[in-house]
């Protein structure tokens, strides 16, 4: 163990060593370093948005979808009522109508039945007339018993 | 072997000396060189990755170099308070050059100085018994106390940065002893001067002689272990080894620590 200029030597060394480490080695990648951190840490914090933004889109789906169906459900009742209502209407229309041709068929019939039944009545009393003339040719005068004759027509 | 086991470790722990004789102006080219390369495989592999580090897609030896220097800022952050741009490179310098230092010892003990033999027989003719290269720069009392004293001259100037040339002289006066009595105060500068002295001289011998002397017990371990039966060595040697990788971690880490332990007290008043 003795002393001699290496201690010198190796202190220079030193000093160099420390002063390029200062200079070239400990700025660059201290600063690299931090870089980085910075941008892991920003990275987290926009994947943490990211995340409350899809948690927050996600409800408001389920919300669209939950109106969408109550809403659909709403359309299909009115409609089914709609279509309910549209049956019935159609129902008493076609009842109505019904009732309208019976009662003209009636009308017309009765109308025919009086008709024929005047017809009748004119037939009937030129029958009975020509008889009655021809029976009572002789012995009445049509002019005289015309006052009887159209009694008797009354009475048919 | 065990007939001369003698030279054998004293050929190991001889330096390879600028000049034979010793003195203090020679160097010991060994500890010098190894220490300047492996600063240099620092420095170099550091500023590689630092100029190509990428932010997006690192690769492992980024990562690596990231985990060591987050590991070092970490420590920097949690004890020294102050504002510096000197410190944390300096703890990471001396942590990695040191971790590199203190790895040669991981090395097989005589297979570096067998290759520098090798050459010096070869190419320079030189006798093999006098080619000495001790590999581990750390366990030279040079290189830690070259470390030690930067340092320390690092806590004098983070003392006056932080206190101005007066405020730390007056510290040096007045800590650990204080009176309010100008007199006591009087009677108490010189021992707490002294005081002062001893616990910088302290700071600097216990960081220099710590580290040298785990490697230095490390490395005469080995070449202990070296001078086993060749098929026995690996019963001692392996887990010597692999408990070395701790020491030398640990003593690294260590060094770093205290260092900016010291240089925070440094800044901070008393």
């Amino acid at each position: 163990m003795e002393f001699n200029a290496t201690l010198l030597g190796q202190a220079i060394t030193f000093a160099i060593l420390v002063w390029f480490t200062m200079k070239f080695v400990w700025p660059p990648l201290t600063n690299m370093m931090d870089e980085r951190a910075k941008r892991i840490a920003d990275g987290l914090a926009a994947a943490e948005r990211g995340k409350q933004d899809l948690e927050a889109a996600e409800k408001r789906v389920a919300d669209e979808l939950r109106k969408a169906r109550e809403q659909s459900t709403e359309i299909v009742l009115s409609a089914e009522k709609r279509a309910n209502q549209i049956v019935e209407e159609a129902k008493e229309t076609a009842r109505a109508e019904g009732a309208r041709l019976v009662a003209d068929a009636k009308s017309e019939i009765e109308q025919e039945v009086l008709r024929a039944k005047e017809a009748l009545r004119q037939q009937v009393s030129a029958l009975a007339v020509a008889g009655a003339e021809k029976i009572l040719r002789r012995e009445i005068d049509s002019a005289k018993h015309a006052d009887l004759l159209a009694s008797i027509k009354a009475e048919l | 072997m065990a007939s001369n086991a003698t030279e054998y470790i004293q050929h190991h722990l001889t330096f390879w000396q600028s000049s034979p004789g010793g003195g203090f102006w020679s160097l010991n080219i060994d500890t010098f060189s190894v220490s300047l390369v492996l600063g240099f495989i620092f420095a170099g592999v550091f500023a590689k990755v630092a100029r190509s580090a990428s932010l997006e897609n690192p690769g492992r030896l980024q990562l690596f170099i990231e985990t060591v220097v987050e590991m070092v800022d970490t420590q920097v952050r949690d004890v020294f308070h102050g504002k510096s741009k000197v410190i944390a490179p300096l703890a990471l310098t001396i942590f990695c050059w040191i971790f590199l230092m203190n790895f040669m010892d991981l090395l097989p003990v005589d297979l570096i100085p067998m290759i520098a033999q090798w050459v010096g027989y070869t190419f320079f003719g030189a006798d093999p018994a006098h080619v000495y290269f001790r590999v581990v720069p750390s366990a030279d009392v040079n290189a830690t106390f070259a470390m030690s004293l930067s340092v320390l001259i690092c806590i004098i100037g983070f003392s006056i940065g932080a206190k101005g040339v007066g405020g730390w002289g007056k510290e040096l006066l007045t800590a650990p002893f204080h009176a309010t009595n100008p007199i006591l105060a009087a009677i108490l500068a010189p021992i707490n001067f002294a005081f002062q002295l001893v616990e910088l001289g302290a700071k600097g011998i216990s960081l220099s002689l710590r580290l040298f002397g785990n490697m230095y017990a490390g490395e005469l371990i080995f070449i202990l272990i070296a001078l086993l039966p060749w098929g026995a060595q690996w019963l001692l040697g392996a887990p010597w080894a692999i408990f070395h990788i701790l020491v030398i971690t640990l003593q690294a880490f260590v060094f770093m620590m205290l260092t900016i332990v010291y240089l925070s007290l440094a800044v901070e008043a008393h």
